[in-house]
């Protein structure tokens, strides 16, 4: 690089102050191949210490498992990294240039963090396709949302989606009339129609049967690459089905990182997890 | 055309307007035509009282929009319907000139009377229909924006929000009852002469307010039916059901319940101004809680969430306090109390819910 390129780096004009940084609306910058950093993160309800310096570093494209008894923080860090929660300390970026900590909920969503709750949360007075619809990437803002009108793109991505979690056939019916399982699929479908970068998944086969996990776990995996996805999960045939990496949280922080063989034969992991 | 496409899913609403077109030709030509004492004769007096009722049925369109569409249960909407009904009262306040008791060409005569010598700066511009008009939609809506922007920032929802509304009515009364506020104290504003220029006791002008609140109603009905169907609308029920998934898809919860409940004020004002021409008079009675309160009711019976419930809601309860506090005046506060028991525990999607409960019914039958 020549003088007179670092004399026009130091000169721009965004990059004098801090606060001169535009925060929002960033494409999420992934040169490094590492989509998600969350560094010696803290945070604590009423003294309990629920996340304990928390190292984690998802790669983009990954599809990352994340197990660990109840209380290990597992649904915490997700309210962190989609900014439900505020850490005490640590650091959390989206990307090389994107501060999860400086941005609100909804910007976090809209910066390509997509989140399945645990509960499975539909709109349940809205059709399947206006949930679909509702989820969309898009214009956020009142008045465009006053006039929004779908085109004929958006009509055939929204019944992509609802071939890909198979629910063509309920297409019309209220949300609230769904089976569990189908309330899963149908929160995963919104999140596919917001288009993530990330995609935080939490207990995604709770109360489903054998052949749904088996199709969520197909679902998953084939998201995996053009998305990153991370699963917190309990059940372990489902964990195994589809995992490449694990990773296991103990009493807020990392205990232990590797395959899933690697994972069962640590024996810290066997003392608190899996030796029950 | 727009408006056909709106309300071509919208049976209720189609009959609404239909009834209300009726109405608006009908009830004039009733008061017009027949001979005073003729069997179909509508007295002026009636007419008014109807005009009344409209004015209430488009304050429960307002209240509706935000709790049967966003969740948000306002038990102040009182408030903003009465500083409408403040703004429209300080512009007639001021049509009357040097016609009153006093005769002072400036001051109104409460002002007068508590020795006052100037007129306060915020009675300026208020001899001005237009200023008058847009004072009606910016004092409530701008009333509702900023509780709004520190309510809903600071993420205050259920039960709490409507407590605050409550103690925000409350608090409004209470300055409205003392002097030195400059808005005539316990009496109000009343009084008044002319509108426009039109003598507001002749009988022209009353059916003249009749047809301009019905009209009103109907344009306040066709715009919260395209604001409900709108994707803007969907957003709002989502955030009603599921505020935390819709943050999470990337709505800014906020802006919406800000830009709906504001919008919501601001109809609620129109309807306090079209209310006090045709009462003749607006005093701090209109800020106290329970008025607010009666409000939500008539929503609640009605049926809340689909619009044209609250305002037939809003008529049939105003008919029943009409008819009561006339015939069994003691009577109509535990009427009105046992109403709402009897709505929340057997219809709770009010009566408009249960027609449409019956008609599925039948439908499957047949």
């Amino acid at each position: 690089m020549n003088s007179l390129d670092n004399l026009r780096t130091v000169m721009r004009r965004d990059r004098v102050f801090d606060f001169m940084l535009q925060t929002t609306g960033l494409e999420v910058d992934l040169s490094h191949g590492t989509i998600l950093y969350l560094e010696d993160i803290s945070v604590s309800f009423d003294g309990f210490r629920a996340i304990n310096d928390l190292n984690l570093y998802i790669d983009a494209g990954e599809l990352r498992c994340i197990i660990g008894p109840n209380g290990a923080g597992k649904t915490t860090m997700m309210d962190i990294i989609t900014g439900k929660t505020r850490p005490d300390k640590g650091s959390a970026h989206f990307g090389q240039n994107i501060n999860l900590l400086q941005l609100s909920e909804p910007e976090i969503a809209q910066a390509g963090i997509g989140r399945k709750f645990q509960k499975p949360t539909v709109f349940e007075y809205h059709t399947v396709f206006e949930n679909l619809e509702l989820s969309m990437a898009g214009e956020r803002r009142i008045w465009p949302t006053l006039t929004a009108q779908l085109d004929g793109v958006q009509r055939q991505r929204i019944d992509e989606v609802l071939e890909i979690i198979a629910l063509q056939a309920h297409r019309d019916r209220n949300a609230g009339a769904l089976s569990h399982g189908q309330k899963q699929w149908l929160e995963i479908g919104m999140l596919l129609m917001q288009n993530p970068k990330l995609l935080l998944v939490d207990e995604p086969v709770a109360g489903m049967t054998h052949q749904e996990m088996e199709r969520t776990a197909e679902l998953l995996t084939a998201l995996a690459g053009d998305h990153t996805v991370v699963v917190v999960e309990h059940d372990m045939d489902f964990i195994r089905s589809i995992a490449r990496k694990v990773t296991v949280l103990h009493q807020g922080s990392v205990l232990a990182e590797g395959s899933m063989d690697e994972i069962q034969n640590d024996p810290r992991v066997v003392e608190v997890y899996l030796g029950e | 055309m727009g408006l056909l496409n709106l309300l071509k899913q919208d049976r209720g609403g189609q009959l609404f307007l239909g009834l209300l077109a009726l109405a608006a030709v009908l009830v004039p030509l009733l008061n017009l035509l027949p001979p005073e004492g003729h069997a179909l004769h509508l007295s002026t007096y009636t007419v008014t009282l109807l005009g009344k009722y409209l004015a209430f049925a488009l304050l429960a369109i307002a209240v509706d929009l935000a709790w049967g569409y966003l969740g948000i249960l306002s038990l102040g909407h009182g408030a903003f319907f009465a500083l409408g009904g403040y703004a429209m009262g300080m512009y007639l306040m001021r049509q009357i000139g040097d016609r009153g008791v006093y005769g002072d060409p400036l001051l109104p005569d409460f002002m007068v009377f508590l020795n006052w010598d100037a007129l306060p700066w915020f009675w300026y511009g208020f001899d001005m229909f237009w200023f008058a008009a847009l004072m009606v939609m910016l004092a409530p809506g701008l009333l509702a924006f900023l509780f709004g922007w520190l309510a809903f920032r600071s993420r205050v929802t259920g039960v709490y929000l409507s407590i605050m509304t409550q103690a925000l009515t409350y608090a409004l009364m209470l300055a409205f009852f003392r002097n030195e506020m400059g808005f005539g104290g316990n009496n109000g504003l009343t009084d008044f002469k002319e509108l426009l220029g039109f003598d507001l006791q002749a009988d022209s002008t009353r059916i003249g307010l009749f047809v301009v609140t019905a009209l009103m109603l109907a344009l306040g009905y066709i715009v919260c039916r395209a604001i409900v169907q709108s994707r803007l609308g969907r957003v709002a029920v989502a955030i009603r059901d599921a505020e935390d998934r819709a943050r999470f898809v990337g709505y800014r919860v906020e802006h919406v319940k800000l830009a709906i409940f504001t919008f919501s004020a601001v109809l609620a004002g129109i309807a306090g101004a079209l209310y006090v021409p045709q009462v003749g008079i607006i005093n701090p009675g209109e800020f106290s809680p329970l008025n607010s309160i009666e409000i939500v009711i008539w929503v609640a019976v009605g049926g809340r969430g689909t619009l044209y419930g609250a305002a037939a809601g809003a008529l049939m309860v105003n008919y029943g306090k009409t008819y009561l506090t006339g015939a069994l005046p003691e009577v109509w506060l535990f009427a009105l109390g046992a109403l709402f028991v009897l709505v929340t525990i057997l219809l709770p999607r009010g009566l408009i819910g249960l027609m449409k409960t019956r008609s599925k019914k039948g439908g499957a039958a047949a």
